[in-house]
């Protein structure tokens, strides 16, 4: 049975098709869903790539959680859906209230580009079951508006909730408070993290720290998709 | 009823962009501290008065125009107080 993920294209996402390349190689089936679908399509998870949807108008995210495939997404994660957003995913569901905090502009004001270290917090997620606490994986991030943000109340909640997955392990390329790179919602089925795991799938293209994120991803996916005839 | 929407990082928090333009200013030798850097939204409400546009629009800041966790908003309404 073949275990299959949903990834939702956005009028401006760009790495839909490094998502789908990055879960086939690993042994999901991908289905593409676009941003006007009212609904999904039977998946065990859903991926939000990375991009700059509607142009990242008024701030990153803001207006892609008002598109229809949003309320699918929303209705899915209430549900206990796992869903996964990357870096313009990420600001999609902090705008959409799904994950806490906010993508602010990077702290140089600069678009960064460079495969980064990242340590693993939290391994008792969807997201992470395939590592080992403390692993550290490089992984490529590549955004101007990545400098994840909450206040000191927010803060605190998060850190006590073990919420914080993924943290910078060597320098913190944006200024994200608590060098955070990856937060979970409180039930944990839904992350997003400004790294890309699906350009580091491989090594002969320079890294693979992607690869248990997804590998994750996917096994959280098969053991929910209802088995289909 | 025409308005302005002034959004602004909230009090206290980095402003990044305020900085460099503070910075910029200063290097162009204006004597200039405290710079922040927001936005600027005008649009017509259709509002029977400037109650009721106050009302809309607070509603608008909150479900789109702002991310209150970074950012506050303050109204201008034509005709309004």
């Amino acid at each position: 049975m073949t275990v299959r993920v949903a990834v939702v294209t956005f009028p401006g996402s760009n790495d839909d098709r490094d998502a789908v390349r990055a879960l086939a190689l690993l042994g999901a089936e991908p289905v593409a869903v676009w941003h006007e679908a009212e609904r999904l399509p039977e998946v065990g998870a859903v991926v939000l790539p990375g991009g700059f949807s509607y142009g990242d108008y008024l701030r990153c995210g803001a207006i892609a959680r008002f598109s229809p495939a949003m309320r699918a997404v929303r209705e899915f994660a209430e549900a206990g859906g796992t869903v996964l957003g990357i870096c313009n995913g990420f600001q999609v569901l902090c705008e959409a209230g799904l994950l806490p905090g906010v993508l602010r502009r990077n702290a140089s004001l600069e678009f960064v580009c460079a495969d980064v270290d990242v340590r693993v917090e939290q391994i008792d997620t969807p997201f992470t079951s395939a590592c080992s606490q403390g692993d550290v994986l490089t992984i490529p991030i590549k955004h101007g508006e990545g400098a994840w943000f909450a206040d000191r109340d927010l803060l605190d909640d998060v850190e006590a909730g073990g919420q914080v997955v993924l943290r910078y392990a060597s320098g913190n390329p944006n200024g994200s408070v608590n060098d955070v790179a990856g937060v979970v919602s409180e039930r944990r089925n839904v992350m997003g993290l400004m790294p890309h795991p699906e350009h580091a799938v491989d090594a002969l293209l320079g890294a693979a720290g992607g690869r248990p994120i997804l590998e994750s991803l996917i096994a959280a996916a098969a053991a929910r998709t209802p088995v289909l005839a | 009823m025409r308005a302005t929407v002034l959004v602004r990082p909230k009090a206290g928090i980095l402003d990044p962009q305020g900085e460099a333009v503070e910075s910029s200013l200063r290097h162009l030798g204006f004597s200039v501290s405290g710079a922040r850097v927001g936005r600027l939204v005008e649009l017509d409400v259709d509002a029977p008065d400037a109650e009721r546009a106050r009302v809309e629009l607070e509603r608008m800041c909150e479900q789109l125009l702002t991310n209150p966790l970074i950012e506050s908003y303050e109204l201008r309404i034509e005709g309004g107080a």
